[in-house]
């Protein structure tokens, strides 16, 4: 049967974006699509949504793959419909004409100027038309985006060429003005506002029938497995830190708040259910008394395992700022795990931020503080790590202590200026622990003017935390 | 075999009928539980309807609804059965005089003796159930796998009375609020639906069948504003519920319009940290003086 070799496909397509489907979810999904129709793309998308994507962060990828893999299939979705919306545009024009008393050019959509199309465009997005607005989102990816069949360009390229020539920035400005006008010249703030979100949720889904429509046309040339290939993007949990797009950067935020909260929460119940402590003598003795001298009942200590007091000194030059920028969003998201968070930024002078952080609802508010307004350039702004160093210890080195557990996050790329290592190594000898973080693959290490290795011999060990996932893993160990 | 569901748009519709509103994706979710005998896990943020999903769908199938509070520390005497030790003893004394040991042992552990709790009660129910599990998130993950047996097979295995298998297949509901991760395991067993925040048109909807005497242009304006709010980055996004709590508010003060005083005023009811409703009082309402 065609299907059950569709979805086998389908799966292993899904594993090799890295969800994890078992084997007894890839039969319950085979055994759920018995009960729906193919042609009900919506459910039959929950189905196998239900059945195989387990975890909310994961859904987006799992839409990719499922567009990819089904869009040429349920008939309201082929590519033949133009008629329809030829019909459909005759209606509307019929309608432009007594509104206007002007008559267009008649026949069919292709026919339109570009300026008609705009107009029309306006007029869905004026009315929040949904139909014409799939129809409008077809015509201008046929007339703008410029498809050659077998051209080895991947969707973006079609997506920005055909936004570009829309100028839907433009187009929104026209329809805050018409509003504006409608309601004959002002505006409250709070109406503005809920009009803007509007529009701007009308644009986002243009934008959306756009994408899916080139994908449906790229799909249609290419064949599934080769455009699920090309699409295919790593989960938010692996996006690696240093070469986040924009967009994967939102997400990562997005998974990061979820995720503290997660560990937050994981922590505070491993601190509660430790293990009992060592045996309590003295309080053994003392109940004793009451059964007559004999130790009856072993009493235990309570298990008081030490709140480390951490400092974060972190480089938030260039490429690795997004990195430290997440470091410091989860160390002080679990703060109450530390009986105290100090934290430092560098790139090549070095100031204390942890003033940013105190009496602060709002962590990602304290971060981009940091990242506009401390102090942290000395010369020419280029990383310094050896100078940072220096200036660290000599300024703050007396506060750490034998319960101070120190993080440096970094790449080490120290533009071959003097590494004064020796800070780190003394550093150690005065700390509980010296972690150094590196959000560089393990590959890449000690090339070029990386020198971790030369730090990373004086501490506890030096750790690649490339995304979410490892990051993750480091800080609950580390609490 | 029976099936409680015709097809999705009846569960939909059946939804409806009890007042809960139900999106594509919730409905046709449903429908597969009932059609595999599967347990859904629900998950999604707090007051998002989730434990309401599983009430309507026992009000509209007419099954009784047989719920489990999930918290630390639950165990099997509370979630599967207990033995009447109180009974069990008074049985031993009432005639000690008689009877051989093994005869006496037998009889102490039989369903005489048996306190069912609500996993145990959700399967030996003769009439239809829905079952349940709220907040399962909350249990230790040693905890979950006393769930794992009725969860694939609805079945309870007893050590002195044997397996006690579902005379009916009930449904199956385990809520989560995803403050940790819950086991592969448990996974595995359940098909998984994710409740977000209703989209603008839904969330209107619900509004207008939820509170009464609610003119369609105050629902529409409060959704449209409650969407508003939920874009910010937020400590905590308003939720359904608190939705309907601030519409209920203003239908009470009489307020057709909501202008932007109106709504700093109110949004206490929607937003419960300072910091947040300092921030949606300043992206809402008063730029506009500036």
């Amino acid at each position: 049967m065609a299907t059950v070799d569709l979805l086998s496909g389908f799966i292993q397509e899904l594993r090799a974006a890295g969800l994890p489907v078992s084997l007894t979810e890839n039969l319950d999904a085979m055994e759920a699509v018995k009960h729906i129709p193919i042609e009900d793309r919506d459910a039959f998308k929950y189905a196998l949504g239900a059945t195989l994507v387990k975890n909310n962060a994961h859904w987006r990828a799992f839409e990719t793959v499922f567009e990819v893999y089904f869009s040429l299939r349920g008939p309201q979705y082929q590519l033949r419909d133009d008629a329809e919306a030829d019909e459909m545009w005759r209606d509307m024009q019929e309608a432009l004409r007594q509104g206007e008393g002007k008559g267009a050019a008649g026949g069919s959509m292709d026919n339109l100027t570009p300026e008609e199309l705009m107009l029309l465009l306006y007029q869905a997005l004026m009315h929040g038309d949904d139909a014409l607005m799939r129809a409008l989102a077809r015509q201008a990816v046929s007339r703008f985006a410029g498809m050659e069949p077998g051209r080895p360009v991947g969707g973006t390229y079609y997506l920005y060429r055909t936004l570009r020539n829309l100028d839907l920035d433009a187009m929104m400005e026209k329809l805050m003005e018409a509003t504006r006008q409608q309601v004959g010249g002002e505006l409250t703030q709070l109406e503005e506002r809920l009009e803007h979100d509007e529009y701007e949720s009308r644009i986002e889904k243009f934008k959306k029938e756009i994408e899916a429509e080139i994908r449906r046309r790229l799909v249609a040339d290419r064949g599934a497995e080769a455009m699920a290939k090309t699409l295919r993007k790593p989960l938010p949990e692996d996006v690696d830190f240093m070469h986040a797009s924009r967009d994967e950067m939102l997400q990562l935020r997005k998974a990061l708040h979820p995720l503290t909260r997660k560990l937050a929460a994981r922590l505070a119940r491993k601190r509660r259910h430790g293990r009992k402590g060592p045996l309590d003598f003295r309080s053994t003795v003392r109940h004793s008394l009451s059964y007559g001298g004999v130790p009856a009942e072993p009493k235990f200590k309570y298990p008081r395992p030490a709140k480390p007091e951490l400092m974060v000194v972190a480089d938030i030059s260039g490429s690795v700022a997004a990195f430290a920028r997440f470091t410091l969003h989860l160390v002080y998201a679990i703060q109450n795990q530390f009986s105290k968070v100090r934290s430092f930024v560098f790139i090549d002078g070095i100031d204390e931020v942890t003033e940013y952080f105190k009496g602060i609802d709002d962590i990602s508010e304290a971060v981009h503080r940091v990242n506009t307004e401390a102090d942290v350039v000395w010369v020419d702004g280029h990383s310094d790590y050896g100078h940072a160093f220096e200036v660290f210890w000599e300024r703050w080195g007396k506060d750490v202590g034998p319960k101070t557990t120190v993080l440096l996050l970094g790449d080490a790329r120290n533009n071959y200026h003097a590494s004064q290592s020796w800070v780190v190594k003394e550093m150690r000898q005065k700390a509980r622990h010296v972690y150094w973080l590196n959000p560089e693959p393990r590959s890449y290490w000690n090339t070029g003017d990386s020198i971790v290795g030369e730090y990373g011999v004086h501490t506890d060990g030096v750790y690649e935390c490339r995304n979410l996932r490892q990051l993750e893993g480091f800080v609950e160990k580390l609490a | 075999m029976t099936y409680r569901f015709e097809d999705v748009p009846s569960v939909r519709d059946g939804l409806k009928s009890v007042n809960y509103l139900a999106d594509d994706g919730i409905s046709g979710v449903v429908f597969l539980a009932d059609r595999l005998q599967k347990p859904i896990l629900v998950e999604g943020p707090a007051g998002t309807g989730k434990t309401q999903l599983a009430k309507s769908v026992a009000e509209m199938s007419g099954a009784r609804l047989i719920r489990l509070q999930c918290y630390e520390g639950l165990d099997e005497s509370k979630a599967l059965y207990e033995w009447n030790y109180k009974k069990q003893l008074l049985r031993i004394q009432a005639d000690r005089s008689s009877d051989g040991w093994s005869e006496l042992h037998d009889d102490i552990f039989s369903d005489e003796f048996l306190l069912t709790r609500p996993l145990l009660e959700a399967i030996t129910a003769e009439e239809p159930v829905v079952l349940l599990i709220d907040e399962v998130d909350r249990v230790e993950i040693e905890t979950e796998a006393l769930l794992l047996e009725i969860l694939s097979d609805y079945q309870v295995s007893i050590p002195e009375l044997g397996t006690v298998t579902a005379t009916q297949i009930p449904l199956v509901f385990l809520t989560s609020n995803n403050t940790r991760e819950l086991s592969e395991a448990l996974k595995r067993r359940c098909l998984y639906l994710h409740v977000d925040y209703p989209d603008m048109e839904r969330e209107k909807e619900i509004v207008l069948t939820k509170v009464p005497d609610i003119s369609d242009n105050l629902a529409d304006q409060i959704a449209r504003i409650v969407r508003s709010i939920r874009q910010l980055e937020l400590k905590k996004a308003p939720s359904v519920s608190e939705t309907l709590d601030w519409a209920r508010t203003l239908v009470l003060l009489g307020i057709e319009h909501i202008e932007a005083q109106q709504a700093k005023e109110t949004l206490h009811i929607l937003l419960k940290y300072q910091s947040d409703i300092a921030k949606a009082a300043k992206e809402l309402a008063v730029e506009a003086r500036q």
